[in-house]
């Protein structure tokens, strides 16, 4: 049986329809434009107005002059790496904290779980982990990259949920077979666990492509910029003197300028985007995990 | 009786202990570097706030610089008390801004997002709306200092639809800051921050809609009279949380969006901390206001939690 729909709850829904379908538009079009932007002519976008529905006369000018940067690829290469071992580090000591306290039987399991959530409430805030930082002698090296962070709370609660769930006979017969905890870490739990852990390897490793605050705080060298420290420059600091130097004409200049910021931009930010549509399921796993509470 | 029993209990502890250390040796084994690095980069950090009562200078190190006590407090609260009021008062208003506008966004979100029966249509409204999430920070900020330039794509639309005569600079008057800050926040969050609500009306019981239906309830009852109270601890956990990160919040994106003409409204106690104890080198004086605000962040904590565990059954802990 189908039942009818009120005039009321017709103009909601429709209401409704439209409502949300604008709302995502104007989440959808500010990248829209930047990249019509990006590859349009130059002179042209200086002198247009209003919204963009296709690039001005195509133009692959601002990326020319922006992959012709050093400081881009610098940037890229170290994000690489910041990315990729940070995130193998996150990874071993999230998956190891989130087993071992996941295992119901220690007697210290309490009081080292409020050890490490008393951190989620209280710390000691910019100032003091600097000077650690410092006197660890991790200033301007990589590992002020990646070892300060190096396991987040949130993070480590949820993965030692998902271990909660892996049934307990699983490791009982394990157990029977001879097998030690490592092994049933390494050949059991993690294989079962690997859903979870690849969200952990996607929010670890996102929040690496990100990051760009430790590099300011901890960085001297520019050889070591992450691209978000580099990106800073091009688009907050509007710092591109050294991309344009070749253009004499000085509102020529302004205008590629504003271009390479949104090439910029679209370098950035198009390869995560592209990804995440076929990731976006772990992720919105990874947060209902997280939002639930034992 | 009790008491010989409570006697007896004692040593059987320490050898329970001792037994659990020697049984589970591995496991503890596997936990030493995850315990070292809370130890090192959360105690650590802990101990030394100490320097908040001592005149630290790098050369003495955090034991041999003299104590002062209160003195940067005092420093703090009495002489730049221009600059106390001025981000305490900033923390606090983009704080609660952000909950009157940005904490409810997500909700209204999923429950309209609840409504849309066309599973393609939805699900297209979902991807599109988590995208922004992943922008980093670094390009939110460079595209609202675009868009929102003087002669930017807002003030053009604004101009062509004859609202704005002159166009405005969004980035230099304080007084938008705010907006820009909250506004472009719930942009960004909007659909991301929905996801846990979607799980929640989800986890509701069918049934207790057929009993609504059965009623007489409409939609529009329906929402209000099962799907709201079926999310509500779920909101209430969500809040608890937010209220908990009140003092911290936003660091980053205000450190790129403000500027010396804005530090008026935009100025908060973290970009405080940062431009005097990493900046200007004034360790011991950024560290106790760090410790000060870290003080009223773990207060907000316990507090909400209580006031939580009052008015329903939900808390953190």
């Amino acid at each position: 049986m189908k039942i009818r729909k009120s005039p009321g709850e017709i103009i909601f829904d429709t209401f409704n329809y439209i409502f949300l379908g604008l709302l995502c538009f104007t989440m959808l079009y500010p990248m829209l434009y930047v990249i019509f932007a990006s590859f349009s002519n130059p002179i042209k976008l200086m002198a247009y107005r209003g919204p963009l529905w296709r690039p001005l006369e195509f133009s692959t000018e601002a990326y020319k002059l922006l992959l012709s940067y050093p400081m881009i690829w610098i940037g890229y290469k170290n994000t690489l790496i910041y990315v990729v071992v940070g995130t193998a580090i996150n990874i071993l000591l999230t998956t190891i904290g989130g087993y071992v306290l996941s295992r119901k039987n220690l007697k210290l399991k309490n009081p080292i779980m409020f050890f490490i959530a008393f951190t989620m409430y209280f710390s000691g805030g910019m100032i003091p982990t600097y000077l650690l930082v410092q006197s660890l002698g991790m200033i301007d090296t990589i590992w002020a990259m990646m070892i300060p962070g190096a396991i987040s709370t949130t993070n480590l609660i949820i993965m030692r949920t998902g271990f909660h769930a892996v049934p307990d006979s699983l490791e009982e017969s394990a157990r029977i077979d001879g097998a030690g905890d490592w092994t049933i870490l390494f050949r059991i739990m993690i294989p079962l666990a690997m859903p979870m852990i690849a969200v952990m390897i996607l929010f670890y490793a996102v929040g690496h492509w990100n990051a760009f605050f430790s590099a300011i705080i901890y960085l001297r060298s520019r050889e070591l910029y992450p691209l978000q420290l580099v990106l800073r420059e091009i688009l907050i600091m509007s710092s591109t003197e050294n991309m344009t130097t070749g253009i004499s004409d000085a509102s020529d200049r302004f205008a590629v300028t504003e271009l390479i910021k949104y090439a910029a931009i679209v370098v950035s930010t198009v390869p995560i985007l592209c990804i995440y549509p076929f990731l976006q399921k772990y992720f919105v796993k990874g947060v209902m995990i997280g939002a639930i509470k034992e | 009786m009790e008491k010989a029993a409570v006697k007896s209990y004692q040593p059987n502890r320490w050898q329970e202990l001792k037994k659990d250390l020697m049984r589970n040796k591995s496991l503890y084994i596997m936990l030493i570097p995850v315990v070292a690095y809370y130890f090192i980069f959360h105690y650590i950090p802990m101990y030394g706030l100490q320097i908040a009562f001592k005149d630290f200078t790098p050369a003495k190190g955090i034991w041999g610089s003299p104590w002062v006590g209160l003195e940067k407090f005092k420093e703090f609260f009495v002489y730049d008390s221009f600059y106390v009021w001025r981000i305490i008062r900033n923390t606090i208003l983009i704080n609660v801004y952000d909950l009157i506008f940005g904490f409810p966004a997500p909700i209204i979100f999923a429950l309209l997002l609840n409504e849309i029966k066309n599973s393609i249509y939805k699900r297209t409204l979902q991807t599109v709306s988590y995208m922004p999430h992943f922008i980093s920070t670094v390009v939110i900020v460079g595209m609202i200092m675009d868009f929102f330039s003087r002669d930017g794509l807002i003030n053009q639309i604004l101009k062509s639809l004859g609202i704005l005569s002159e166009p405005i600079s969004f980035m230099t008057e304080p007084g938008w800051f705010r907006p820009l800050y909250v506004g472009s926040g719930i942009w960004q969050n909007l659909g991301w921050g929905s996801i846990v609500y979607l799980a929640a009306i989800s986890n509701i019981d069918p049934q207790l809609y057929e009993a609504a239906l059965i009623d007489g309830a409409g939609r529009f009852r329906q929402a209000l009279y099962v799907t709201i109270p079926g999310i509500l601890p779920t909101i209430v956990i969500m809040f608890l949380l937010r209220v908990g990160h009140m003092m911290n919040v936003g660091f980053e994106k205000v450190f790129l969006m403000y500027n010396p003409l804005t530090y008026e409204t935009a100025d908060v106690i973290s970009t405080y901390v940062y431009r005097k104890g990493l900046l200007e080198m004034d360790y011991s004086y950024g560290a106790a206001v760090g410790l000060f605000n870290s003080v009223i962040n773990f207060l907000l904590v316990i507090f909400s939690n209580k006031i939580a565990k009052k008015l329903t059954e939900t808390s953190l802990w």
